[in-house]
């Protein structure tokens, strides 16, 4: 019995639990990039093989990025987890089809440098990067990042016939407006109306917009994926879609309160993307259930405000990077009660 | 009546069951070993005080120790033979702990005592849970606590319904199952005298939908009595937790830093029942125990252990390792302990030994927390893990007080399911740690 038969070398003692799940960052990292993957399709198809390029770029630019600066900071590699990736195609995503091919350098560059190892890398960032990235572009070339556009392949930028210029949204805006000019008026009304009709290609993707923001079908597909991972929950997506919904319909509309068009507001812009891809970064939203009801419908709130009155015609962006700063005290100050009180 | 009760509890987490393996095994009756290791603390509360001397004759189901205290029990002699040490061993749940070694006759031979009541259901409910008291036993489910101390609630708190937890959530463990399969009668007049000595005419046995053939004996058994009802549960882990399972049973809610007496529920293992009844039939003590032994090694088996005999033992009787092993695991693998030595015996709420190879040991590297949500979203207590362990990381143990550590029931939920496998519930069993010393002063 004196003898030892097993030596503390060769057990390992850790702690309990002894079993883990299989799903690590890296494999939730690589399932957000392939989710990704049919509106990047998508936009190739839509938008030509540029939209691929400037996805690349983005991506190069983000890895490159990351790995100098780990290097720089003598961290240990944590490249493998993906996530700058995923922040690369993210930030592609947010630019028009025909910004020059230094943007996305500029862009990405911004996101991982400034907007994420700043803070310390993947975890310790407060605001989402890809978003960040594209405020720093949004404010330094403006006229790229609102005009760049191009049309899809088989339409119109605006989804409708009449008008070639400019994206769904600015349309609505402009023509919101113009109801209040008088020898503009009739004119608004009918773009207002013709804009119900449009209704098809913005679900499909056939208009102009951002690389990665405009087909809803092949986003929701993506988005299908992660729910049914377990990687995203439904809560923020679910809140920040029906809070622009319901307050569109309510503020949004061109004949005073209760007329605006929801499903219009749902299928334009950057909502999908926004709602299902950035919103629900993990890192840089609430981690318990209230606080992301809250997010969500706090996102929602500011989108509203600003499509409808900011001075850009779209505010998913700027409304997700705004309530990030607010999920340190959603996630601290609203205490979850335990088990049976 | 039980149906329309869900079968659920929210949160928990489905880790693969592992245990096809060893659930169609026959429960096996060791040989008898050559020498036991007694330690005198097996059960939650004062350790139990020796009453015999090196030298000293003993047979099987003679007392070696007496209470220390009331929330304590005796320990008693699992087989015939000579007390050769009195000593600190190591102790499966960590650290050494005195320890009576008795070194085997070969004989077997059984304490006189030990004789079947054919009446023993009419005896008053005193004498029963003396005789539980006696017998040494305390809760085999694991947690070890003295069951005669938990049959005595405080007569304010009126208990209503007795609870047998058959549910056996631990991945890999199929002692529970294969007890309520061949001891099913021993089972069922085990809860029946616990039911008797609470006074309580309602009784939930509540077993996992994973174990059917169970079910349907234990229903069998029990439908002779109209006040037993079994309810068969969703598979997920813990639903074996008392403040789980009760909610699952009865949707009662016990309140937090409660018992569940505050919900007129108690709740006692199956292996306990058994041990009830061998206590009250026979006035036989707990000097035995049913033990999985499963994972790497050559034959995985379901084994009837005397107490006190070293692990060693079981793992040669099932043949040895395949590989050489990494980790050994006394319990399940979400709250078990990990062993260094197989010279540690099987003790009262030993229910299993799990061994893991070196590909099953390694999760990869820890990474900083994601703020994904996950372990909040999992935690059956609905607590907020991530806030928890980054709270005690940064020092501020009082902080995660206020985030309700302490109700925290280190079922390890969260760091099972973390993706950046922060080891979660190891820091909150630190802050749990840390507050109760700061309360004690
Ligand atoms: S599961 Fe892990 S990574 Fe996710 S919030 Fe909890 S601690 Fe952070
Ligand atoms: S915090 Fe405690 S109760 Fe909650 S999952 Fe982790 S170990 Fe279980």
């Amino acid at each position: 019995m004196e003898e030892q038969i097993t030596t503390k070398e060769i057990l390992s003692v850790s702690s309990a639990p002894h079993i883990r799940a299989k799903d690590t960052t890296q494999k939730i990292m690589f399932a957000v990039v392939i989710s990704l993957m049919p509106a990047l399709l998508g936009s190739v198809y839509f938008f030509g093989v540029r939209a691929l390029w400037l996805t690349l770029i983005s991506i190069i630019t983000a890895v490159i990025t990351e790995w100098t600066i780990l290097k720089l900071r003598k961290v240990e590699t944590t490249l493998s987890n993906g996530s700058a990736i995923v922040t690369g195609i993210l930030l592609a995503f947010n630019l028009p089809g025909g910004v020059p091919w230094w943007m996305p350098v500029a862009g990405s560059f911004f996101a991982i440098s400034i907007g994420k190892q700043a803070f310390g890398g993947l975890g310790f960032n407060p605001m989402n990067p890809a978003l960040l990235g594209r405020a720093f572009l949004l404010a330094s070339w403006p006229v790229h990042m609102t005009t760049d556009w191009t049309a899809p392949i088989y339409g119109t930028k605006s989804g409708i016939s009449a008008i070639t210029t400019a994206t769904p949204l600015a349309v609505l805006k402009e023509a919101i407006d113009n109801l209040s000019v008088e020898d503009k008026a009739q004119q608004a009304l009918q773009t207002i109306a013709e804009l119900k009709g449009s209704y098809g290609n913005l679900f499909l993707g056939n208009v102009g917009g951002c690389i990665g923001e405009t087909s809803v079908l092949l986003l929701l597909i993506g988005a299908i994926y992660l729910l049914y991972k377990g990687y995203i929950n439904y809560r923020i997506p679910l809140s920040y879609i029906a809070t622009v919904a319901i307050f569109t319909y309510i503020f949004g509309g061109p004949n005073g309160n209760f007329s605006g068009d929801p499903l219009f507001h749902i299928l334009s812009g950057g909502l999908i993307v926004g709602a299902f891809f950035m919103a629900t970064d993990m890192v840089t939203s609430p981690s318990t259930s209230k606080g992301q009801w809250i997010f969500g419908l706090g996102c929602g709130i500011f989108t509203v405000i600003i499509r409808r009155v900011g001075g850009y015609p779209e505010g998913v962006s700027y409304s997700i990077l705004l309530m990030n700063l607010t999920t340190p005290l959603l996630d601290r100050y609203l205490k979850v009660k335990p088990f049976g009180s | 009546m039980f149906d329309i009760l869900k079968r659920n509890f929210k949160g928990g987490v489905h880790p693969k069951e592992n245990k096809k393996y060893t659930e169609s095994k026959p429960i096996e009756e060791i040989p008898l070993p050559e020498e036991v290791i007694i330690p005198l603390q097996q059960h939650i509360g004062k350790p139990s005080k020796i009453i015999v001397n090196k030298g000293d004759k003993v047979n099987a189901g003679d007392p070696v120790s007496e209470a220390g205290g009331f929330v304590s029990v005796p320990c008693h002699a699992s087989i015939s033979g000579t007390v050769k040490a009195i000593q600190p061993h190591i102790h499966p749940l960590g650290g050494e702990v005195n320890s009576v070694i008795i070194e085997s006759d070969g004989e077997d031979k059984y304490s006189e005592k030990i004789e079947f009541n054919p009446d023993y259901m009419n005896l008053p409910a005193e004498e029963m849970k003396n005789m539980i008291y006696e017998a040494g036993i305390a809760g085999m489910g694991g947690a070890t606590f003295p069951t005669h101390v938990k049959l005595s609630p405080p007569p304010e708190k009126k208990i209503d319904t007795a609870i047998l937890n058959g549910s056996e959530c631990e991945p890999y463990l199929t002692s529970d199952h294969r007890l309520m399969l061949e001891k099913t009668e021993e089972i069922i007049e085990g809860f029946r005298i616990i039911m008797k000595i609470l006074g309580v005419n309602r009784g939930i046995v509540g077993i996992e939908n994973n174990k059917p053939d169970a079910i349907k004996k234990m229903e069998d058994v029990s439908s002779k009595f109209p006040e037993i009802g079994v309810v068969s549960l969703d598979v997920k882990y813990p639903q074996g937790a008392e403040k789980q399972l009760i909610y699952a049973l009865t949707r009662r809610k016990v309140p937090p830093g409660k018992l569940p007496m505050e919900v007129g529920c108690l709740v006692q293992n199956v292996g306990t029942a058994k041990a009830v009844y061998d206590a009250v039939a026979f006035k036989r003590p707990l000097i035995d125990r049913v033990v999985t032994v499963a994972g790497d090694i050559t034959h995985q088996k379901n084994l009837n252990v005397r107490i006190g005999t070293p692990l060693k033992n079981l793992t040669d009787y099932c043949g040895g390792f395949v590989n050489s092993p990494k980790k050994i695991i006394i319990g399940g693998p979400m709250m078990g302990i990990a062993q260094h030595s197989l010279n540690a015996p099987v003790i009262k709420g030993t229910s299993g030994i799990i061994i893991l190879r070196s590909e099953q040991i390694g999760f990869g590297k820890t990474t900083p927390c994601l703020n994904c949500g996950k372990c909040v979203e999992i935690c059956p207590m609905n607590l907020t893990p991530n806030i928890i362990a980054s709270l005690v990381e940064n020092g501020r143990i009082e902080d995660a007080g206020e985030y309700n550590a302490l109700d925290c029931i280190e079922c390890g939920c969260c760091s099972y399911i973390c993706p950046a496998r922060i080891n979660l519930v190891q820091n909150i069993k630190f802050a749990k740690f840390k507050i109760m010393q700061e309360a004690k002063k």
